[in-house]
């Protein structure tokens, strides 16, 4: 496994820019040996530019890419030794599923004896042996999306790039893919990086986490640190902090470290030092039903949605805010309720600290780039 | 329409083994809405399957009386109407090779390029528009003797007399693939469109250098529809009359199929001898297409995707 002895792989300040958008801009990022990357955010945000870029199926407008001290941007992609898993899976129609696993390694003129080798030990791997004579077209699309993983990992690629490769499964085989590939990193040490919009999915598989948006890097760390504390108001929104409130912060009589937030008809105290119009955040799951003195919310239940191990419910505070809050008591539509957040549930963002925060949330901006 | 048929028939008996027969017609795409191929049914048998028919029974009527397959025999025994086959093939085969060999680069190079792509149909439909009289007739001038191809040639000395290159094979050819390669082009491409270019990128990043991912990935998923442009610019090439009788020399080299079939027809006023070579050209056409068509079912011959993407 010589091809995987590298150190790290680095982008250095990768742009790409196309028809005058900027795709991608000034993207920095070091990627460790063994580590598992996801890049989240909505479409048009950069993360599939970032990964053609990776692959060298797009050029870079600026920056550059080494792996360890090797430049490798300009490498055309049959030179890499990336492997990359394509959303619509991209296998070959007219041949069999173990001559698709055989593709690449037949260019690198690895020995017959060697390529049937290799090629059960992928299918062994996948848990498709008995399907290596069929074409693609006669397997469901879960096993499709398993030939064309193990098309890309049975060359041992140095680092293995994945498009959204679950997003074409159903929500059952979707779950069931997520531990698969999670057990074929852990097994083969992969260095992967992984483009998703789906935050569950990026949560559940990756070590490190880099959310984008507008071709620029938002947030990049572990899955709890995104989570729990997301960098600004986007990066919360798209971690599921479904509460999102414009409010004023000022500060609290005798506790410098505290913020009194007012507006939308409700007042809050939360931890924190920012001052002046911010932008308040607070998970469904961060609202508890009951009254503890601090943060305490009246309201109306307006929607209950049943979800299996609890519910999500709308509370309407009053005609201009409502709140979502998750709990595990059955309420119905129409009672008087008063929940609470405690003080470290709520995410405060000064206003206009991000320029593009009033634009677009969940945007469907500039084309996307497709290769 | 489909939901009135349904909403009136009677409630549903006790469940049959057998569904009813309106939902078995249904099922086989049999309702009203066929009644819209009337018209171009009507077309067919009044214009095509009736003269087809009248001119194969008249093919076995030989005006000298000399038996059912008289016409055939004397085909096949007279040297200059058997060579008309060995003539056809001479022009047909190379122009129509010519025509999809030459398309499958310009189409693979088009693909991306909407802006250009536009720019080349419409360079190439235009002789289609123009007709093959016309496009004859230009020829005529441009390669002719004193043409400009010809003063070109001679005036930078590359030849001390004129080609000659009308009024032999060699000018059917050139206008063939004129008027041929526009159809060729256009068809290779909406196949080559057809291809997800996902193959092509993940092949790249498999290792796959151009001519690999050309020849490995590319040709076998186009081969249908290369076989079957093939078929059609063969049949237009191989049915050549304007061009063999104005830009070549119809008694000689390019005296093909259909200028003995006209000869026939209207200089001796031999119907059944022009029905009989009109019906050996399709058979000799439909044996071909058999033949490419048999060798494409040897390669794939499925999707050109995979996935849902």
């Amino acid at each position: 496994m010589s091809a995987l002895a590298f150190t790290k792989l680095e982008l250095a300040a990768v742009s790409r820019q196309f028809k005058g958008v900027t795709a991608l801009a000034d993207f920095s990022l070091t990627i460790r040996n063994g580590e598992f990357v996801a890049l989240l955010g909505p479409s048009g945000c950069g993360k599939s530019t970032t990964l053609n870029c990776l692959a060298g199926l797009l050029p870079l407008t600026a920056g550059a890419i080494y792996l360890d001290d090797e430049r490798v941007d300009l490498l055309p992609p049959e030179r890499r030794g990336f492997g990359m898993v394509f959303q619509n899976y991209a296998l070959f129609p007219h041949m069999s599923v173990r001559k698709n696993i055989a593709f690449g390694l037949q260019m690198q003129r690895v020995s017959r004896h060697e390529i049937v080798r290799k090629v059960d030990w992928a299918l062994d791997l996948i848990h498709l042996t008995e399907h290596g004579d069929k074409r693609p077209n006669q397997l469901s699309g879960g096993q499709q999306q398993r030939v064309a993983i193990a098309r890309a990992i049975v060359m041992e690629p140095k680092l293995v790039l994945m498009d959204e490769p679950l997003s074409n499964l159903d929500a059952k085989l979707r779950h069931e893919m997520r531990t698969e590939l999670r057990r074929l990193h852990r097994e083969l040490n992969l260095t992967t990086v992984y483009v998703t919009h789906d935050q569950e999915e990026a949560l559940s598989l990756a070590d490190r986490l880099v959310v984008l948006r507008n071709g620029r890097m938002q947030q990049a760390g572990a899955p709890e640190e995104v989570y729990a504390r997301p960098a600004n108001a986007f990066v919360a929104d798209f971690m599921g902090y479904r509460n999102q409130l414009s409010m004023v912060a000022g500060p609290v009589e005798g506790d410098p470290t505290l913020t009194r937030l007012s507006g939308g008809g409700i007042e809050l105290v939360a931890n924190g030092t920012v001052r002046g119009q911010a932008t308040v955040a607070i998970r469904p799951d961060g609202l508890t039903l009951g009254r503890t003195g601090v943060n305490d919310i009246p309201g109306v239940v307006r929607t209950v949605e049943y979800q299996g191990r609890d519910y999500e419910i709308e509370i309407e505070v009053n005609e201009t805010t409502s709140l979502f809050a998750r709990i595990n008591q059955r309420v119905t539509a129409g009672d008087q309720v008063v929940v609470n957040v405690p003080r470290d549930h709520v995410m405060v963002y000064a206003a206009g600290a991000d320029p593009e925060a009033d634009e677009s949330r969940r945007d469907p901006i500039h084309e996307r780039e497709t290769v | 329409m489909s939901s009135m048929g349904t909403l009136d028939l009677p409630r549903v008996q006790a469940p049959s083994a057998q569904p009813s027969w309106r939902h078995r017609l249904r099922d086989r795409g049999i309702d009203r809405l066929l009644w819209l191929v009337a018209p171009a049914f009507l077309f067919l048998v009044l214009l095509f399957i009736y003269p087809s028919v009248y001119g194969i029974v008249l093919s076995f009527q030989p005006m000298d009386h000399s038996g059912f397959l008289g016409n055939y025999v004397r085909f096949f025994f007279d040297p200059f109407l058997r060579g008309t086959i060995g003539h056809t093939f001479s022009i047909a085969l190379p122009a129509s090779i010519f025509n999809v060999v030459a398309a499958i680069p310009l189409a693979l190079a088009m693909r991306r390029r909407k802006r250009s792509q536009r720019i080349v149909n419409v360079l190439l439909v235009t002789p289609i528009t123009l007709g093959t009289v016309l496009v004859a007739e230009g020829l005529l001038n441009y390669l002719g003797p004193r043409g400009w191809v010809n003063r070109i040639l001679m005036g930078i000395g590359l030849t001390d007399k004129p080609l000659p290159l009308l009024h032999n094979m060699w000018g059917v050819i050139i206008s063939l693939i004129i008027t041929g390669f526009p159809f060729a082009f256009l068809l290779i491409l909406s196949y080559v469109s057809g291809i997800n270019p996902a193959m092509d990128a993940a092949a790249r990043t498999l290792g796959a250098g151009a001519s690999q991912r050309f020849f490995r990935i590319t040709l076998p998923l186009l081969s249908p529809g290369i076989a079957n442009t093939f078929c059609l610019t063969f049949v237009l090439a191989f049915s050549v009359f304007p061009s063999a009788t104005l830009l070549g020399n119809p008694s000689g080299d390019s005296h093909v199929l259909a200028v003995a079939a006209a000869n026939a027809a209207f200089q001796q006023y031999d119907y059944p001898l022009a029905s009989a070579i009109s019906v050996i050209t399709a058979v000799v056409e439909l044996l071909m297409i058999a033949i490419v068509l048999g060798l494409r079912s040897r390669l794939y011959s499925g999707s050109t995707a995979t996935g849902k993407g």
